[in-house]
């Protein structure tokens, strides 16, 4: 098979700068390549800059009552309501603008999400890392843990640590602490596939040479890990970070459209999308079909950009 | 005269790359006559074995061949549609490949798949396809074949497993073999056996051979006749005699010239032999203990097992000098690398360094550290591929704190890179962008830049091609007479270790069975595996 | 083989014990179990006499060790919220969710499968491109807003299929089924097809992953070498090596079906087991939780346990160990 082998790339002649490395490596040609990448990136940007500048680029806020008119409730997309104000996406029960509505519960759905994959990643590489690097009885139990709660669905995960911290804290500060347990159980649901794989990279890394050389010169063992490790394992990590922020988003989503997510007040897309239901059988079928479409949009555009990341990483499986 | 078996002609092999066509065939022309084995030589990246997957159709997409006919027996085969083409393997072209591991389907007995090939090709019933699957696997030289026939793969050693895998690509009578580098995976005392059953079974059959591989050795005790290719193109053919002693084309003289023999006596300098030993291991000994983990061992009862990896293994190594630890793979002579350097502590024995236990806590790992360093195999997996050479070479230095400020830094790896006769620019750049052969010189560099007196380099120059291997070798011996290195040489290649020790110890199944100067060694062995060792390796001195 | 069983049941134990301790801690610790059962206005003696009977006070290890008792028996405690005993809480239920769950691992099973062997194998076919869209596409739905889509095309605007419930049942003693009516037939479409969407996805996408794997193995490409036909290369090779670790992630899936039907059982109101877990996580109704975690995991054990059997079965390298009669 060594023939096979495409040949060794050129001698460069001499050091590129980073942007050009960057610009010229593979995994940045294939995205290059890739039309739906490029369109997946882009609707991602677009959604996450909206989110963030929701403050000022939304219509109306839909959380100061007194913007808020009974009046208004239930206008058609595209028309003008009967107090005089014009929603371009319609506007729901409570005369709130579904455009806003989505603008700032897309915020609250990302925050979440990112929150949740950040904290499941940290969790996850230090263990795996651990795990990977010390073996033996702790690498063990580590990944029993992990290998259990793989097999529960991360959903189940999430609610029971949800009614744990509800049965917890007390009533008159769920409320303001329901975002943090939401990412708190999000996150402790998906720790474990970080685990798995940090620990099976870090295992491979350990026994190359590089390590060895390292260890004879007397190098510190978590210098060995943090800069010469981990470096080496966060492909993987990268795709599964990726394809993790999908689900998280959609796990959020979920949980709140279950009614055990983030309260009412502060809604994200999977409370509209709860709220929605209610009213798609009586004819308002868009309070439900705005905050549905970018749900599905931000998690396929983000699962879109995992999917290429996964295959750019790793041509064999092309 | 009679008609060729095989036909190539002006044979182009395409690979689309991102960055442009990679041509690795180009314009290839050979015949193979009837019974004959063909050797076909060359560096990594020739072209030999892409020649050998075109010739039986088998190259991976996207690569294709691009122009040029393969004639088997007078008719054009390079263009036959691709069910037409799947009846021809293994019926009349067969094929063996390298890693006999992994080309059986660990699922299947090896009776499965030799009935299965059988009956595919021949109008045979299950039960004489069975009894035909018995022959062939006792042809090929394995005990007892009514019983093993039911094994699975997983059930042979390495060396047997390519026994079946001869069996099967034989077992519908093909008129060519092709083998592509057959023996290269397996040990040195293997390796000959399966060249014989190879030879013999095609000799019996009247098959023409193909046999693709890197080394000359093996070309030189098989083949009758030989192609040298080098970068997609033939170099030059010729019957091997004429090739090994009288190469013509500059490329050919080169490649001969870097290969090491065992009979090679060229020494290159005298270690005064009253020299203080700067190493000595003393009954030095490594158990392996292989039971299961923690919860396994809870679950699945505890069945401890343990192995001697290294048993008892003294010797010196005196200052200024090279002394080669020879062996077969699993003799422990890796495991003896490791404890050296620190990597591995001994079970029982010690390690001086002028005296002094490099095991002691303190002081003595202190020491090692500054005066003991290592070169490894694969140059590859030596060299962190996140990190710049800079810095990889600077490592040895600020772990030992042996830098000030990171200007000193940068001045001392500009100069270890021109000792290793690299660019000093080459430090900004990521190990990516260089060779294999530059890369061990990166890694030679940083086993330098803590200025040590003894270096273990641990099969050093087994991933690398002859020519390469001569000049890293070089390099090595340079070096050693600049700084005065010692130097401990783990390596399976006895040619190698011929050319390079002073002294030469030689592993077996952990112990050291046979140690001493190096030309008393290799001139008269006195123990039965050396002399087993140094008969069975493929050595160009050795022409069939 | 029988040891090889009876280790794994050992595990299995094992880790029924720490889902044990983990529910146990629920129990105990989340809130109340006093102030769930008596009144506001309950006196301190009363609340201690209470404490007594049920033996809160005694020491930890005992309280567990009842727990376990209780538990084997199938003995989980009266739930705050409905107050009825667990365990016939959870059996009355559970006819809904296993049909649900066979149903939905059914399909997902068999689509997943076929779907994921055609794509390895025609990977630049325009279909293949088509079906790895769609599965992305998948994978991005949330469950629960591919039953509302569901239910809005088929039972509000075609009104073919009934939107929510299981429909007419037959009760067979013990067992309530759906699938002996035409009614509990219908009913059983949507949830079954939303249920098994997204696990059909995965196991799709790991399928195909899997024997795009295998088909670049050696002996894959030496099986072409010896002439073998395409397709004694694909189906009899490649889709048997494919198979080995299929199994594994697949068992796991199809244990994971059971809980994932929460969603899909809160959507279509499904009178199941996971509506009920729903249902109690928002009142903290924590004997339910603790005996649904309970069930869970004895059904992963169980399916794990059979995983195992079946990969003992098709491997033959953990069957039979090499036997070392060498060179």
């Amino acid at each position: 098979m060594s023939a096979q082998q495409p040949p060794s790339a050129p001698d460069v002649a001499k050091p590129r700068s980073l942007a050009y490395r960057i610009w010229d490596s593979d995994v940045f040609f294939s995205f290059r390549r890739s039309p739906v990448t490029i369109v997946a990136a882009i609707v991602t940007a677009v959604l996450v800059l909206a989110a963030l500048l929701a403050p000022w680029i939304a219509p109306y806020n839909p959380f100061d009552p007194s913007s808020l008119n009974l009046m208004d409730g239930f206008t058609p997309p595209m028309s003008e309501a009967m107090m005089g104000n014009y929603f371009i996406l319609g506007s729901d029960h409570q005369g709130r603008d579904v455009l806003s509505t989505i603008l700032y519960g897309s915020r609250v759905s990302i925050f979440v999400g990112l929150s949740a994959t950040l904290f499941a990643m940290a969790l996850g590489i230090s263990l795996g890392l651990v795990a990977g690097y010390v073996g033996g009885t702790a690498d063990s139990v580590i990944m029993r843990i992990a290998d259990v709660q793989l097999s529960f669905p991360a959903i189940l995960i999430a609610l029971l640590i949800f009614g744990v911290a509800r049965g917890i804290i007390p009533p008159s500060r769920q409320e303001s602490m329901a975002v943090y347990v939401l990412i708190v159980a999000i996150g402790l649901s998906n720790w474990a596939q970080f685990a798995r794989t940090v620990r099976g990279a870090t295992m491979v890394e350990r026994q190359k040479d590089y390590v060895s050389a390292a260890r004879i010169m007397g190098v510190h063992p978590l210098f060995i890990l943090i800069r010469h490790v981990l470096p080496n394992v966060m492909a993987p990590v990268l795709v599964i970070a990726t394809i993790g922020l999908a689900l998280a988003i959609i796990e959020e989503a979920t949980l709140s459209f279950l009614g055990v997510g983030v309260p009412p007040t502060q809604p994200s897309l999977g409370t509209l999308i709860r709220i929605g239901q209610q009213f798609l059988f009586s004819g308002e079928w868009w309070i439900l079909f705005f905050p549905a479409v970018t749900l599905v949009l931000l998690a396929l555009a983000v699962n879109l950009l995992g999917d290429w990341l996964r295959d750019a990483l790793n041509p064999r499986l092309r | 005269m009679t008609a060729p078996i095989v036909s190539v002609r002006d044979l182009v092999v395409e690979f689309p790359l991102r960055r442009g066509l990679f041509t690795a065939v180009d314009g290839v022309s050979f015949d193979i006559m009837p019974g004959e084995i063909l050797g076909v030589v060359g560096e990594s990246g020739a072209g030999k074995s892409m020649t050998g997957s075109a010739i039986i159709g088998l190259i991976e997409p996207p690569g294709r061949i691009a122009k040029g006919e393969i004639l088997l027996n007078g008719e054009r085969i390079d263009n036959l549609p691709a069910d037409q083409m799947s009846k021809l393997r293994g019926k009349r072209i067969g094929m063996v490949f390298q890693d006999p591991l992994t080309s059986l389907n660990p699922l299947y007995t090896v009776g499965q798949q030799l009935v299965e090939t059988i009956r595919r090709h021949l109008p045979l019933s299950e039960a004489q396809a069975r009894q035909r699957a018995i022959e062939l696997l006792g042809e090929a030289g394995i005990p007892s074949p009514e019983t093993r026939i039911d094994s699975y793969p997983h059930q042979f050693s390495g060396g047997m497993r390519q026994r079946v895998v001869i069996a099967l690509a034989l077992s519908a009578e093909p008129e060519l073999i092709i083998a592509d580098e057959p023996t290269s995976a397996l040990d040195v005392s293997v390796q000959a056996q399966i060249i014989k059953v190879l030879k013999k079974l095609c000799e019996d059959r009247g098959a023409a051979v193909m046999l693709v591989t890197h080394d000359m050795g093996v070309i030189a005790e098989t083949a009758t006749r030989m192609i040298v290719m080098n970068k997609g193109k033939i170099v030059e053919t010729g019957s091997v005699g004429d090739i090994i002693n009288r190469p013509q084309e500059e490329y050919t003289i080169k490649l001969i010239d870097a290969i090491p023999s065992i009979k090679d006596e060229t020494r290159r300098h005298d270690v005064p032999p009253a020299a203080t030993p700067l190493v000595q291991v003393k009954n030095l000994s490594r158990d392996f203990d292989l039971s299961p983990g923690f919860f396994d061992r809870m679950f699945k009862g505890s069945r401890n097992s343990i192995v001697k990896a290294v048993q008892d293994v003294s010797f010196d190594i005196r200052k200024g000098s090279t002394y080669g630890l020879v062996g077969e793979s699993g003799s422990g002579k890796s495991t003896c690398a490791r404890m050296l350097v620190g990597l591995i502590r001994p079970t029982a024995g010690q390690v001086l360094l002028e005296g002094e236990d490099i095991w002691a806590s303190g002081s003595g790992s202190q020491n090692r550290r500054k005066r003991v360093q290592m070169i490894f195999q694969d140059p590859y997996a030596s060299l962190n591929p996140r990190w710049r050479v800079g810095d990889i070479i600077a490592e040895p230095m600020r772990a030992l704190k042996l830098v000030s400020n990171k200007r000193e830094a940068a001045e001392r790896v500009a100069d270890l890179l021109e000792k290793v006769r690299l660019d000093p620019i080459s430090m900004r750049k990521f190990p990516h962008e260089f060779s294999g052969g530059q890369r061990q010189r990166i890694a030679i560099a940083r086993a330098l830049s803590s200025q040590p007196e003894f270096i273990v380099c641990d099969e050093p120059t087994s991933a690398l091609d002859v020519s390469v291997q001569a000049q890293v070798l070089d390099l090595m011996r340079g070096l050693q007479d600049e700084f005065g290195l010692t130097y401990l040489l783990i390596s399976h290649n006895l040619a190698v270790v011929r050319q390079m020790a002073d002294d030469v110890g030689v592993m077996h199944n952990g112990v050291l069975v046979e140690q001493g100067e190096v030309d008393a060694i290799f001139d008269e062995p006195k123990v039965d595996y050396t002399r087993m060792l140094l008969n069975a390796v493929p050595d160009i001195s050795k022409l069939a | 083989m029988l040891a090889f069983i009876l280790r794994r049941l050992a595990q299995s134990i094992i880790v029924m014990l720490v889902v044990a301790l983990i529910s146990f801690m629920l129990f105990r610790f989340v809130g109340d179990p006093i102030a769930n059962l008596v009144g506001q206005e309950a006196r301190i003696s009363d609340i201690e006499a209470l404490r007594e009977r049920l033996g809160l006070n005694d020491p930890f290890y005992v309280q567990f060790a009842r727990f376990i008792t209780n538990a084997v028996q199938g003995e989980f405690g009266i739930s705050y919220r409905l107050q009825e005993p667990v365990s016939q809480l959870i059996i009355s239920r559970l006819p809904a969710t296993i049909e649900l769950a066979f149903t939905s691992a059914l399909i997902a099973l068999v689509v997943g499968i076929t779907l994921g062997v055609f794509s390895a194998l025609k990977p630049r076919s325009f279909m293949t491109a088509i079906v790895m869209t769609l599965s992305l596409v998948g994978v991005s739905l949330p469950t629960f807003l591919i039953g509302i889509g569901l239910i809005y095309v088929f039972a509000v605007e075609l009104q073919w299929l009934p939107s929510f419930g299981r429909g007419e049942v037959v009760d067979l003693g013990w067992w309530r089924t759906g699938l002996l009516t035409e009614s509990g037939l219908r009913s059983l479409i949507l949830p079954a097809i939303t249920l098994s969407l997204f696990q059909l996805t995965l196991i799709m996408r790991l399928v195909r992953a899997e024997m795009l794997e295998v088909l670049r193995q050696d002996y894959i490409r030496f099986a072409r070498a010896r002439g073998l036909s395409q397709r004694s290369i694909n189906f009899g090779h490649a889709l048997k090596n494919t198979l080995v670790p299929v199994i594994t992630i697949t068992g796991l899936q199809l244990g994971s079906v059971i809980a994932f039907a929460i969603v899909t059982e809160t959507v279509f109101q499904w009178p199941g087991v996971g509506s009920l877990f729903i249902n109690s996580v928002q009142v903290v109704d924590v004997p339910v939780m603790a005996a649904y975690l309970m069930f869970i995991a004895f059904i992963f054990v169980v399916i794990n346990l059979v995983v195992d059997i079946l990969y003992y079965a098709v491997d033959p390298r953990l069957r039979i160990q090499a036997s070392g009669s060498g060179k």
